[in-house]
């Protein structure tokens, strides 16, 4: 479990780390946080000619306001940073919410905001998370014009992602949500801080006659891909959150919209039986949560 | 006698270097000029060898040499049989079919060593497994234990005419006859199946061969250093004392780390001696997983039959027992499980039979439990099945059946792994119940606790078991304890510690008798230039066996220091008075000569000693027991399972131990701590699984879940006894592995009473949230 043979670079700004992706191309690598990455590389499962390490660029490590009252967030940003911010608490509670799953605390110290969305890991959470919110990220590269690319066109297939190999994802901005929205995120793993069989993020808003204005649901760990749910806004948008309709869209998002599979961990019916629990559990915190203001 | 520190929560005195990282392991032991080896294991689980050509990868910059079968030549055979089988038991077979150290002809499981590759970093060695050709011809596989019994399977070893491993049956009383006379008969088939030992480090091991002085140095976490030792010696023929063993911190043991002649231990001195090289090995998580030893993995066909009062007639049990593709270690395991079966109960009637199996999976010895775990759970399990048919309380049957202090000792008859009839030798199994039973507040859960929170939707179960624990076997252990010059104690053992805490409990046996500050004594753990006589770290005997030894060997020195000062003084023996690191005259304490002092007298340089005297404050001693102690428990839990996701979580975990004399309480609890988590790991969390190819499927943490340390309760509470045992001095019995036994079925026994409304029947050891799904709507459908 030694890696392959691999060249290492230690940029120390955003422009060398560009310039030295452009001259890598397909053989270069980004390295963020390393918690995923050097794993599989220890497994000899992923064999980068050349890593690039933005561990060495302060630049990409700050949680800033945006003009529109929501958050910028360096890419660098350690996942224990965004947990703790109050900044981030104030705007987007769920995120904290979230990052409490992501493993344990040694390792959000290490890995990286960006970085784990840029892996697009299927099993990891900020990929999810960053879908469900709608979240806009900043790809850089040398000689291009920057572009900005909603989270849920970024991520195109399990680990693949719309950054090319000379590019890098930068910065990650959250646009601030309406009044009257709550959020809640829900997961089944086996271990505290393991793998999601299965989870269940809801973003939710009221509107000012308690009616569904707008609801955001993604299912995740039961398909290849993290799945934003369209029978949840087809049932509830313009109608009352009832628990009926509510279980109406666990029953329809659990039957026709996700395609779990059966594992070491749990059947496929396991998993299928406990989205739906979460369905419920998910929506109806949110709705309480969006109720009391957000 | 004073006992300044027996029975003392002292602190670990090995922790000022373990927890700061300052403690030295395997891994970290630098020797100039060494070169690393890495071992290309096979993909395949059954194969034969067409050929492996080697050619490309010998070319490699940085690969000085690599080895197949062939390159060994004559030095390439089986090894020995590691732990042989009991004579004692009539009729039983065994086919010995023992581990060799690198496939030739036929790979027998996935992660068999096919080459080995010696270069200059790690990192090249693996490198260069891309440049190994394999040439195979796969086989089926043999997995699935009741059919590797059949005649008709595909055979693990050609040259048997079945898979049989070994077919031994023991039996006390007449079950069939006692069957005739039963009210209710229950059977049923159950899995106890298979994990890792998962240690924290994984093994590692350093050969140095030093041309000139023709001695060989080896650095090894292994928990056998004079086992490796002696193979060592007698495959490169040379002389034992040509071999020194090493064995530095390890960072846990748990039973693999006993097993030795794997690839590493057999091929490493070899190649070290043939190179003049010293040649290191780490072994990684993967090869851990694949290719070192594992346990459980045994399918019970199970019954008992009992009077309508409770009362149990017999037991009956035929299990198979996976041995893996060898069986080098003999029958330990499944002899374990035959003696747990029935050792917290009156059972005038058993029959027990063992079919152990080969199989093209990786080889099975001891993992903390070994075997008893097994033997435990099955009984535990059929209790509660007999419980639910006769309507009766499953604590009430057990209440009814466990063995008491009266009837202390009490002969089993059924031969263990220490080849000998089993003896209960003290205990009170019934009290254990009880007391845990009284802790938990059985009645109040069931009439307050239980009711209230099912009103809530909240499903609450709780688990009621009881177990023993066969630890201390023989054949023995020892130890040499020194006074130096200085005044500070050396004891030297051949036992190798992994963690327990060994170097204080020894150290506090020790300063007790002679007196000492136990800070001063220095404990010389698994090395065999110090110490070269012993069997091992297994079956909880450390405590037990070197425990008794060290008291003894202390005990002849204490006699040595007042010989010495009698005639230093020129008094009578009994006029010495023995002070906390000095002798003096009964009443006159300001005339002393330390104990440094004294060793020097002990030791003279001219003149002439009386016949007969030993020099120097120093004497070594030795202990082996007629049989192996028995701890004993009860286990009660409560547990809460989401209605809806099935998740468990442990709400309660009262345990009751009884391991006699308490040494230190705080190792102790720490020793219990350790094993529950391996216990509700294996329950909730672990589980080794081969796929029908004899792929493993779990070979990193990524898909075998240990449980950490956010999944363990909040708290474990333990409740101790102490009965003592009559077989050694001190009264101890040996508690490492208690832990891990009882959980599995307490928590079986919980799921169900949290469901009890519906026949809900848990057949295995080894759950997570989506099998209990199934169980449950099983239940519901039936």
């Amino acid at each position: 479990m030694k890696p392959v043979n691999f060249d290492y670079y230690a940029p120390t700004s955003v422009e060398e780390a560009l310039d030295t992706l452009a001259e890598l191309g397909y053989n270069g690598k980004v390295l963020a946080g390393g918690q995923s990455l050097i794993a599989a590389m220890n497994f000899r499962m992923a064999r980068p000619g050349a890593l690039v390490d933005l561990n060495n660029i302060p630049e990409l490590s700050y949680i800033k306001p945006t003009p529109e009252g929501g958050l910028a967030i360096g890419t660098m940003t350690r996942v224990y940073a965004v947990e703790h911010s109050p900044e981030v608490a104030k705007r987007f509670p769920l995120l904290p919410e979230v990052a409490k799953f992501i493993a344990h605390p040694q390792i959000r110290r290490r890995g990286t905001f960006g970085g784990a969305i840029a892996h697009a890991d299927p099993a990891g959470q900020l990929p999810s998370i960053s879908m469900v919110m709608n979240m806009k990220c900043l790809i850089k590269g040398k000689g291009k014009e920057d572009r900005w690319v909603d989270a849920p066109d970024l991520i195109i297939g399990p680990f693949m992602t719309v950054i090319e190999p000379d590019e890098m994802l930068a910065e990650v901005v959250i646009n601030p949500l309406p009044a009257r929205t709550g959020a809640r995120y829900e997961q089944v793993s086996r271990q505290n801080g393991g793998y999601a069989q299965a989870a269940v993020a809801s973003i939710v808003t009221l509107d000012e006659k308690d009616n569904c204005k707008d609801v955001r649901m993604i299912l995740m760990g039961v398909g290849e891909l993290p799945i934003l749910s369209t029978k949840a806004s087809e049932i509830l948008v313009g109608n009352k959150p009832t628990t009926e309709a509510i279980e109406a869209v666990a029953e329809e998002a659990a039957a026709s919209e996700i395609d779990p599979a059966t594992d070491l961990h749990g059947t496929a019916e396991y998993r299928r039986s406990i989205t739906r629990v979460l369905i419920v559990r998910s929506l109806t915190e949110a709705f309480a949560r969006a109720e009391k203001g957000g | 006698m004073t006992a300044k520190y027996l029975s003392q929560p002292i602190k670990r005195l090995e922790d000022k270097y373990l927890l700061t990282g300052n403690a030295r392991y395997v891994d970290d032991i630098e020797v100039p000029g060494v070169l690393h080896a890495a071992f290309l294991r096979s993909d395949y689980a059954h194969a034969k060898i067409n050929k492996i050509d080697v050619s490309e990868a010998r070319k490699r910059p940085g690969v000085v040499a690599v080895f197949t079968a062939e390159d060994f030549g004559d030095f390439w055979k089986p090894g020995p049989l590691q732990v042989p089988p009991p004579t004692a038991i009539a009729g039983s077979k065994f086919n010995a079919r023992t581990i060799v150290p690198i496939a030739k002809d036929k790979i027998r499981y996935s992660g068999e060593a096919l080459a080995v590759v010696i270069a200059e970093s790690r990192y090249i060695a693996e490198d260069a497994f891309d440049d190994i050709i394999v040439d195979v011809e796969p086989l089926p596989a043999v997995i699935d234990l009741e059919k590797a019994w059949e005649d008709t399977s595909v055979l693990v070893h050609d040259d048997l005419p079945s898979n049989m491993a070994a077919l031994v049956s023991q039996e006390v009383g007449n079950y069939e006859e006692a069957k005739k006379n039963a009210d209710v008969v229950v059977s049923k088939r159950m899995l106890v199946e298979h994990v890792a030992g998962a240690a924290m480090e994984n093994r590692g091991f350093v050969a140095k061969w030093d041309e000139q002085d023709q001695q060989m140095t080896i650095w090894a976490n292994t928990q056998s250093p004079l086992t490796v030792r002696g193979s060592v010696a007698r495959n490169l023929g040379l002389a034992e004392s040509q071999v020194r063993v090493i064995t530095p911190y390890i960072g846990g043991g748990f039973g693999p780390k006993v097993m030795t002649s794997l690839s590493d231990d057999v091929l490493i001195p070899w190649i070290a001696k043939k190179l003049n090289r010293p040649i290191k090995w780490t072994e990684d998580r993967r090869e851990n997983f694949l290719a070192t030893t594992s346990e459980r993995d045994q399918i019970h066909h199970c019954e008992i039959a009992l009077k309508k009062d409770g009362t149990i007639l017999g037991f009956k049990d035929v299990f198979y027992h996976n041995t893996g593709a060898y069986d080098s270690y003999g029958m330990t395991v499944p002899l374990n499980t035959q003696t747990h079966t029935i050792s917290n109960y009156r059972v005038p009637n058993f029959y027990t039979e063992i079919r152990m199996v080969f199989t093209n999976t990786m080889v099975v010895t001891p993992v903390r439990g070994a075997g008893r775990s097994e033997g435990v759970f099955v009984m535990e399990r059929m209790i509660d099945f007999a419980a639910k048919k006769l309507g009766m309380d499953p604590t009430e049957l057990r209440l009814k059946n466990l063995l008491t202090a009266e009837e202390m000792p009490h002969k089993t008859g059924i031969i263990g792994q220490d080849f000998v009839a089993n003896v209960l030798d003290s205990g009170d199994y019934l009290d254990n119940y009880q007391k845990c039973l009284k802790a938990v507040d059985y009645e109040k859960f069931r009439k307050e606790i239980q009711p209230k929170a099912r009103k809530e939707g909240k499903r609450l179960g709780i688990g009621v078991v009881a177990f023993t624990e066969g630890t201390a076997v023989g054949p023995y252990e020892g130890c040499k304890v020194t006074i130096s010059t200085n005044g500070k104690v050396t004891m030297a053992t051949g036992y190798s510690t992994q963690g327990q805490g060994h170097q204080t409990v020894f150290a506090q046996i020790i300063a007790d008798q002679l007196n000492v500050k136990v800070e001063d004594v220095k404990v010389i753990t698994g090395d065999t230039g110090s110490f070269a006589w012993g069997a091992g770290t297994f079956a909880s005997r450390g405590a037990t066996l070197v425990g008794t030894a060290s008291y003894l060997a202390a005990q002849k020195v204490r006699a040595k220091i007042f010989a010495t000062a009698s005639k230093a003084f020129g008094v009578p023996e009994d006029e010495i008075e023995l002070g906390e690191g000095f002798v003096f005259v009964k009443g006159k304490p300001e005339n002393k000569i330390t104990l440094g002092d004294l060793a020097i007298k002990a030791n003279p340089m001219r003149g002439v000693v009386e016949p007969g005297v030993e020099p120097g404050l120093e004497a070594t001693a030795y202990y082996g027991p007629p049989h192996g102690a028995t701890g004993s428990g009860a286990l009660a839990v409560i547990v809460s399972v989401d209605p809806e996701t099935y998740k468990v979580k442990v709400e309660r975990f009262v345990m009751v131990d009884d391991c006699g004399t308490i040494i230190n309480p705080l190792i102790l609890d720490g020793q219990i701590d350790g094993g529950v988590s391996m216990g509700i790991g294996n329950t909730l969390y672990e589980k080794m699984v081969y796929d029908e190819n004899g792929q493993m499927l779990t070979a990193s943490f990524m898909d075998y879940l240990m449980p950490q340390a956010t999944d363990m309760p909040k708290k474990i509470e333990i409740i101790h006894q102490h009965n003592k045992s009559p077989l050694n001095p001190l009264g101890i019995k040996g508690i490492g592995e208690a832990g891990a036994i009882p959980p599995g079925p307490a928590i079986c026994q919980a799921l169900e009473d949290a469901f009890s409304e519906i026949p809900l029947e848990i057949l295995e050891s080894n759950l997570n949230p989506s099998i209990i799904y199934d169980y449950v709507k099983k239940a519901r459908n039936s």
